[in-house]
């Protein structure tokens, strides 16, 4: 017999997707019956209380958590959020019910044994639920009481060899795609990368210090399969220079239909056959492609690296071998002067250990920058839109490039420097009316 | 319940203290044929809807079935994932940014096995636990932000809202039967903590009534200056407020028709809470993308100013969705964005076609780049 009634979530047991209710529940009952015999190191119906608590909020339509209080680890001023319930007499359980990131690894790969004593750890000191993983990456603990916090990081840092994430106004734990682990198009290794600056950033991780909160995620080819172009401040994104490597026999196969286009991602439905001009000449933004003769011909100069033709024939067209990644600053969601995708601040640098250029001539200087002008609660994105990309390309000492405006400028209103000017601006009145009467 | 120590001692908390050691690095989870065959990868297929196939420059395969997860996920379900990937996968797996697992093998012969597996194991209310899918062509996992689970600003449910949509687009989780991806992502409020604002289509909670006033607490429970600091619309000033018992009391004033809804003077001061029963519900935005495939990423727009929310399926906003699924089936071409279908045809006709009213509240007002979203030209259609 469940400890409360939920009518409205029980509605979310049925249906073909996994529930989420039917999983709470099947964790509740394992705790109920215990049959490991753990000694829960917080109430033992947490999870029927949760169920409770969001009943009542399907009920009321309004959620029932406060925002409350600072809670943390010593010496770490992010990595865990503090949640409290706005019931706690009637749903005991999750009276306090804190979040703790954990910083995931990069290309969220796991071994069994690792994630088995994670949860080990969770199920006894936490709720044993979680998300795998939250939006910025971390594998998130959903769910604990303020005693527990610190037997939770001392047993992650001591035993799992394992730290926390980011939360609050520092560096968030970064994040990666796939990349070269198992992906062909990948132009740099994002583990080694992401994994690399996670590191080496470390303080800035932990202990706020920023006006607001830095995200670094990193694409491994303009696909972006991890988004970094729209949610990251600092996004890195692999990209080639030269030319696109063509196996002529390949796209052969795919115009004679032997080989499915797409990777076959249009199998289900019948799209009558492959027509190479059509979906792939003619789809080419810059129109830099040709087949005649059966021979593939493209003009690489010209190719802006949408990606399509790659995408639409990976077995005959590969990334070219010299590569690198671009960077663009200042993504952000809406809140609040409106969505921001990231600018085209470097477009191309070579992506190799230890990374020093990366580190030393674009995220610090941007961070010093950021850090000394950027007001409270202003991300990087908003500094740029406020004092200008000719400010942020003075703070990194890259040269102004044509690829970085999408554009140039409709109003002629240029804010021109005293030294760019021939003679300054200094000049003497009485000279000029030796010429020009009053 | 006995209190167990970790071995963490309160009165010393600096005693054999690790602190900034990063998180687990990643090699030490690679599968073999991952670590042999990293960067020599030469090409993929997607044999059959959440069955890919990895061809290395070595000779060597991997193959990767995918499989649609909750974000929200008990360690009871972490531990049948493992029971799998030990059967199945010598003891590895992934997972994927839009919180899909990854089981993958090295040989062709131990795919079907694995998919038979996964697709046999059921709730009991007859769900997937593991429903296989989620590639090429058609709707993957929804990525999602807490909701009512764990939030304390939210305007709707994240998980519900999830499971109620992918419930009615689960088929198109099976197939690949679209023009192209659809990617759809969930934020319970505008703060938008999973950046839904590049997605093919955008489930987005939203308040619709400014913050209620606890003027006799709020001088005691909030620092008033971080308050007014925290509104983004600079809605909030300080106030002094005569109580039904004659005091007066430090309080806030909100100007109502400034408000925005974010919630942050909320996150600061808990006298200020804005969730409604009716005032909240649910934005739909359609037509963004992050690829920079044939066309640059960009911006979903507000398709849809309101839906209520309807729990626990949320009906209307499923019934919507659908129906911008279905008309962008039926009339985009191969390879198709949603919002590049939508800026061929023309918005005029994205309406039309997907039966959405058009309201002045899709008409932009917010600041300068309004006017740029406004129609300045006379090519539109009838």
């Amino acid at each position: 017999m469940a400890k409360h009634e939920t009518p409205l979530l029980d509605q979310l047991e049925t249906g073909q997707w996994p529930s989420f209710v039917t999983d709470i529940k099947r964790e509740a009952e394992s705790r109920a019956k215990n049959e490991r015999n753990i000694e829960y190191q917080i109430p033992a119906d947490v999870c029927e209380d949760l169920l409770g608590v969001l009943e009542l909020s399907f009920k009321h339509g309004r959620t029932h958590w406060k925002h409350g209080g600072i809670v943390g680890v010593f010496g770490y001023g992010g990595g865990v959020i503090g949640r409290y319930c706005d019931q706690p007499e009637q749903f005991p359980g999750v009276a306090h019910f804190h979040t703790m990131r954990v910083s995931q690894p990069a290309g969220k790969f796991y071994t069994t044994k690792y994630l088995e004593s994670i949860c080990d750890l969770w199920e006894r000191r936490g709720s044993g639920i979680t998300n795998m993983h939250g939006s910025t990456g971390d594998i998130i603990f959903l769910g604990t009481t303020t005693p527990q916090l610190e037997e939770v990081f001392y047993e992650l840092s001591h035993n799992l060899n394992q730290d926390l994430g980011g939360s609050g106004s520092n560096l968030r734990t970064p994040s990666d795609c796939v990349g070269q682990a198992r992906c062909e198009f990948a132009c740099f290794d994002t583990q080694a990368l992401c994994h690399d600056l996670t590191n080496e950033y470390q303080d800035e991780l932990h202990r706020p210090a920023f006006p607001y909160k830095f995200k670094f995620k990193f694409d491994g080819c303009p696909n972006c399969c991890v988004a970094s172009i729209a949610r990251s401040d600092l996004s890195f994104i692999g990209l080639w220079r030269d030319e696109i490597r063509i196996d002529q026999e390949a796209v052969k196969a795919y115009v004679g239909g032997e080989i499915p286009p797409n990777g076959g991602a249009h199998a289900g439905r019948d799209w009558g056959a492959f027509d190479i001009q059509k979906e792939v000449i003619g789809l080419c933004p810059t129109e830099c492609m040709r087949y005649e003769n059966g021979k593939l011909e493209i003009n690489n100069k010209e190719c802006n690296h949408c990606m399509h033709c790659i995408n639409a024939m990976p077995r005959a067209l590969r990334v070219g071998e010299d590569r690198g990644c671009a960077m663009l600053a200042g993504a952000k969601a809406p809140i609040l002067d409106g969505a921001q995708m990231g600018t085209l601040i470097v477009p191309f640098i070579k992506v190799e250990p230890p990374y020093t250029e990366i580190k030393e001539t674009v995220i610090e200087p941007i961070w010093d920058w950021w850090m000394e002008e950027g007001k409270n609660r202003e991300r990087l994105g908003e500094l740029m839109k406020r004092q200008g990309l000719q400010r942020l390309l003075e703070v990194t000492g890259f040269a102004p490039d044509a690829r970085m405006v999408q554009e140039p400028r409709t109003n002629p209103y240029i804010f021109w420097k005293e030294d760019e000017v021939d003679g300054g601006w200094e000049r003497d009145i009485n000279e000029f009316r030796k010429h020009h009467q009053r | 319940m006995a209190f167990i120590s970790s071995g963490y001692n309160p009165g010393k908390p600096m005693e054999n203290r690790i602190t900034d050691i990063g998180p687990r690095h990643f090699e030490e989870f690679y599968p073999p044929v991952i670590k042999n065959n990293k960067g020599k990868w030469l090409y993929h297929e997607i044999l059959e809807p959440g069955v890919l196939v990895h061809v290395s420059e070595t000779g060597d395969e991997v193959y990767t079935v995918r499989v649609g997860g909750c974000r929200l996920m008990s360690v009871s379900h972490i531990r049948e994932i493992c029971e799998i990937a030990d059967k199945h996968c010598d003891g590895y797996l992934r997972f994927t940014t839009r919180n899909n697992i990854e089981f993958m093998v090295d040989s062709k012969d131990k795919v079907k096995p694995l998919v038979d597996d996964l697709m046999s194991r059921k709730q009991a209310g007859g769900c997937y636990k593991f429903p296989v899918g989620g590639t090429g062509a058609g709707i993957t996992n929804i990525v999602h932000t807490q909701g009512w689970i764990h939030c304390h600003t939210p305007a709707t449910d994240g998980s519900g809202t999830v499971k109620a949509t992918l419930d009615v687009m689960f088929d198109d989780f099976r197939n690949m039967r679209l023009p192209a991806q659809v990617r759809i992502s969930m934020a319970c409020c505008l703060n938008m903590c999973g950046a839904v604002h590049c997605s093919d289509i955008a489930i987005l909670g939203y308040h619709r009534k400014p913050p209620m006033l606890d003027h006799e607490y709020m001088d005691k429970m909030c620092e008033i200056p971080l308050a007014v600091a925290a509104c983004p619309t600079a809605a909030i000033k300080p106030s002094k407020v005569k109580l039904a018992d004659g005091s007066e009391v430090k309080s806030v004033e909100v100007r109502n028709e400034r408000c925005m809804f974010c919630g942050n003077c909320y996150t600061m001061c808990p006298s200020m809470p804005l969730a409604d029963d009716v005032g909240d519900g649910i934005v739909l935005m359609a037509g963004g993308k992050v690829s920079n495939r044939i066309s640059a990423p960009k911006f979903s727009k507000v398709v849809v100013g309101f839906i209520p929310n309807e729990m626990p399926r949320w009906p209307t906003m499923t019934d919507t969705i659908k129906r911008i699924v279905e008309a962008y089936a039926a009339g985009a071409r191969k390879y198709e964005r949603v919002g590049d279908w939508a800026e061929r045809i023309g918005w005029e006709r994205f309406f039309e076609k997907c039966e959405i009213d058009f309201t002045h509240h899709l008409i932009d007002d917010f600041r300068d780049p309004a006017y740029f979203t406004w129609r300045q030209t006379t090519n539109f259609k009838f």
